[in-house]
């Protein structure tokens, strides 16, 4: 089947998480979907090269974990919903992770969000 | 014979369950929010349904990307939750139907759906929070649930289509169940929001407003959507649209719209819940559609 373009086409700002970013992010995301256990938590703040190492993660992958950019997950592979786990585990809510991403505050990021509801 | 009642739809976004953890319903940043389902419970009063069918997304709790069904069916007695990482208090486990359940997975497959069936499935937030929104009075163990999870994390995903279709089946399923129950098709999710990318915090209130109606109204024009159109126009995860579309085709053609809220923002979503009647009963001409008829 020939896909139609409208089914391949980017969409500007917009993450498609097809099968290549699932190959490129597999151990990552395999780590972060293990934080949804507290024992897995508790090890990775305990010693996160440690934990790292267990899943094999790559140099880019661990540059951006340190970096705890959300953007630089991204581009590694990351999907979202497996990073919100490893963004709980410093207490960083969905408003924090998008305004990290827009570069924005968190309050502006907010703000922008209110207005969305009054156009 | 089994009867569709009814179809709800609503969000499911994490915050509204904390908000309820903590107890905030009459908070005024939430009084709004929560007010609006008010009208719902009147009408779960009203029509007192024996089973819900849930239609959700997992979002990492139950699957991962090792197995991704694109759609998957609950056949458990229970279905507990647990935690997801991110702070939600976890809640006590909801009844299945195991019954209902294999008569729903032997419907859906010789319909030539071709389900994942588990009879174990940890239920997230997305499955969660909708049911305390729905039952807040009692506990969210009100009645017996069959949750249905689609795949909304790993493209590619199911068309519009293909969920309204879905949709469809899962109606002619209950409609040909031998016990004398009435069945409330839940979908969770939406309406537009965007979690990840430059253009995280994405909300299109007009598209969504356009949706609210057309879900109602005429639903295979929207439902002709693709699933690029949907992130595009609603956001990365305002795709969730499709758990609604298949809660839409679980309904006779006509509905009546008992009621609908629209919300912006909670956290980052637009939020809505909305509660549709059908206006003519299941016919036979529906049930012909159904491939088990014919076998």
């Amino acid at each position: 089947m020939i896909l139609k373009k409208s089914n391949t086409e980017d969409i500007p700002g917009t993450i498609i998480f097809n099968g290549t970013r699932a190959i490129k992010g597999y151990a990552l995301n395999k780590m972060c979907f293990s934080f949804n256990s507290a024992e897995n938590r508790d090890a990775y703040r305990r010693n996160e090269e440690a934990y790292c190492d267990k899943f094999e993660l790559t140099g880019e992958q661990r540059q951006a974990l340190k970096h705890r950019n959300v953007r630089e997950l991204l581009e590694a592979g990351g999907n979202i919903y497996y990073l919100a786990k490893w963004a709980g585990i410093f207490g960083m809510n969905v408003q924090q992770i998008g305004a990290q991403q827009r570069g924005m505050t968190e309050e502006e990021f907010k703000e922008m969000l209110v207005r969305a509801g009054g156009d | 014979m089994a009867r569709v009642i009814g179809g709800i739809a609503t969000s499911h976004v994490p915050s509204i369950g904390k908000a309820i953890a903590r107890r905030l319903e009459n908070d005024p940043l939430w009084k709004r929010f929560f007010d609006a389902y008010k009208p719902v419970h009147e009408w779960l009063d009203g029509v007192q349904p024996d089973l819900a069918v849930v239609v959700y997304n997992d979002h990492g709790l139950n699957f991962f990307l090792d197995k991704m069904p694109t759609f998957a069916v609950g056949a458990a007695a229970e279905y507990k939750n647990a935690d997801e990482g991110w702070g939600l208090p976890v809640v006590a486990p909801y009844p299945g139907h195991p019954q209902f359940s294999w008569h729903l997975i032997e419907s859906l497959v010789a319909d030539e759906f071709d389900i994942t069936s588990c009879q174990e499935m940890l239920v997230d937030h997305a499955f969660t929070v909708p049911m305390s929104l729905l039952w807040p009075e009692r506990g969210c163990r009100a009645v017996p649930t069959v949750p249905i999870a689609i795949n909304t994390v790993q493209f590619p995903l199911p068309s519009p289509t293909r969920c309204y279709k879905l949709g469809r089946a899962i109606g002619r399923a209950i409609e040909s169940y031998k016990e004398d129950i009435r069945v409330v098709v839940v979908a969770t999710g939406g309406l537009s929001h965007q979690l990840d990318g430059d253009r995280a915090g994405y909300i299109n209130k007009k598209f969504d407003l356009l949706c609210l109606q057309k879900i109602v109204n005429d639903p295979e024009a929207l439902a002709r959507y693709s699933v690029h159109d949907l992130v595009r126009d609603a956001g990365a995860q305002g795709v969730e649209l499709l758990m609604w579309f298949v809660m839409r085709g679980a309904m006779t053609g006509q509905v009546t719209e008992k009621h609908h809220s629209y919300h912006v923002p909670i956290s980052n979503t637009a939020a809505a819940v909305m509660v549709l009647e059908n206006k003519t009963p299941w016919s036979e001409k529906w049930l012909d559609q159904s491939l088990m008829t014919r076998v």
